[in-house]
């Protein structure tokens, strides 16, 4: 098996005294869709957020890419990393969030060629070509003039995957991309994330409620508890044939 | 006389408020121009202030603290005398109307900066994240996502504080400044009626204010509540 781009090794998160994450053990695959599914509060939107950065660590170390992730090689020891170390990490993943988090201020091309332009250095010509041939990907070359709150939330949030996707990551982590959508809005959401899930080279971590999707697009189910990984396995194993308990109780509630 | 204008208190009160109207009026311009003159200042300080303040260092934010609720907790007249009279013992002389907008802007900045904030914090933490994300650096998540969509939120509150400097102007009377109220003292002085130059003094401020907050209430309609279009 290939080196992980991704892993966690005996990786703690806590908010105070509250555990979120304890001592998670966890690898991903280049390449690999894997779905993190579980009741709310278990931790799996958390480990997104400490992927993105956006939140810290208190133990343990992550690798991305054979880097370490929120930690840098200084003398010999790994030391907590700085700033600069931190821009390069990020530069890797992308995220889609659950509340879209688009830019209301600007239109929805310049959300998609802000960011290329400003933090990779394209030229204005370059940025805004990337962004219309990504925005054409997901189907919204007609709204690019027009500013997010003029656009449906189906709509707003694949223009949130077009914005990450700008970046060229290596890893699209989506969070719960569709629970903040009305029902029929979800399959146009969906339709995009199973055509990134085809291309062989995007390593794709999600958490959803979509169960079924989760079924079709991942190579590989994880089912959080309470801030451990309580059973992974392939899709059709995992929902099938749940082995622990916990999961079998969870899957029994959500389908 | 005044302003090489002279009054009239030969025809009755009328025609000495028809009088004295230019000369007020040229007081009135020397209020407007201290206002705005110090409504900058209070922007520009104010914003360095707030910045400084949620400095991620102590050593940067503790010091920016102490000097913005010194502002705010000390006198206009202290802050304007001292300005003034103490300075000028170190050889640092201003002139009037210049010490008058600094002491204005410095005592207003520190009000501008909580305004500033409460904008600031407004804007949802997930446009932070979204920024974050996509690798802005903290400065250009700053200037092009945070402050673009703080503006529109803080206009209202910004156009209060215009007005209120408009009314702290009369304070630059003690160290000569001519606006208008100053104006109306002389003409006071010098023809024994307290009473029309006063009063007309009383009228020409609530003129102003009344067309700076609908200058205000113009501006706060027109900007979108989505933050100021970046195309």
């Amino acid at each position: 098996m290939t080196d992980p781009i991704i892993r966690f090794d005996k990786v703690v998160k806590r908010y105070g005294a509250l555990t979120v994450i304890d001592e998670l053990d966890f690898t991903v695959a280049p390449g690999e869709k894997v779905t993190i599914i579980g009741p709310s509060g278990s931790g799996k939107s958390t480990v997104l957020r400490i992927l993105m950065t956006l939140e810290r660590i208190q133990g343990g170390v992550i690798t991305v890419a054979g880097e370490p992730l929120w930690h840098e090689e200084r003398n010999g020891a790994l030391q907590p990393a700085g700033e600069a170390h931190l821009r390069k990490m990020r530069r890797q993943l992308g995220m889609v969030f659950q509340q879209f988090n688009l830019f209301p201020h600007m239109t929805v091309l310049r959300n998609v060629a802000e960011a290329p332009c400003q933090v990779l250095g394209l030229s204005r010509q370059e940025a805004r070509e990337r962004a219309e041939e990504l925005l054409k990907m997901v189907g919204l070359e007609d709204h690019m003039q027009k500013f997010p709150h003029q656009l449906s939330g189906g709509q707003q949030q694949r223009v949130g995957i077009a914005r990450a996707l700008a970046m060229r990551p290596r890893i699209m982590l989506f969070d719960e991309p569709t629970s903040a959508l009305d029902p029929e809005l979800v399959g146009e959401v969906l339709t995009v994330i199973r055509r990134l899930a085809e291309a062989h080279d995007l390593t794709m971590l999600l958490v959803t409620h979509e169960m079924r999707f989760a079924r079709e697009v991942s190579d590989r189910v994880c089912f959080f508890d309470r801030g451990r990984m309580c059973e992974e396995g392939k899709p059709e194993d995992l929902f099938t044939h749940p082995k622990e308990l916990r999961t079998r109780e969870f899957l029994k509630a959500v389908l | 006389m005044l302003f090489g204008m002279s009054w009239d208190t030969q025809h009755g009160e009328l025609a000495f408020a028809i009088s004295i109207l230019p000369i007020l009026l040229r007081g009135l311009i020397v209020t407007i121009e201290a206002s705005l003159a110090g409504f900058v200042v209070a922007l520009v300080l104010g914003l360095i202030l707030t910045v400084l303040k949620s400095a991620r260092s102590r050593l940067i934010s503790w010091p920016a603290i102490v000097v913005a609720e010194f502002f705010r907790d000390t006198p206009l007249l202290v802050q304007l005398f001292f300005l003034y009279y103490v300075l000028a013992d170190y050889g640092v002389i201003l002139p009037a109307f210049l010490t008058g907008a600094l002491a204005l802007g410095v005592q207003y900045s520190a009000y501008m900066a909580e305004v500033y904030r409460a904008g600031i914090e407004a804007v949802p933490r997930g446009q932070r994240e979204a920024a974050h994300a996509l690798d802005f650096s903290g400065r250009r998540t700053f200037t092009h996502i945070i402050l673009p969509q703080a503006i529109p939120r803080i206009v209202p509150a910004l156009g209060n504080y215009l007005v209120s400097i408009s009314k702290d102007v009369p304070v630059l009377s003690v160290v000569t400044v001519l606006e208008m109220l100053n104006v109306a003292k002389i003409i006071g002085d010098q023809t024994f009626d307290y009473l029309v130059p006063l009063t007309m003094v009383g009228a020409l401020y609530l003129i102003l204010t009344l067309i700076s907050s609908a200058l205000v209430n113009a501006l706060d309609v027109r900007l979108p509540k989505t933050g100021l279009p970046l195309r």
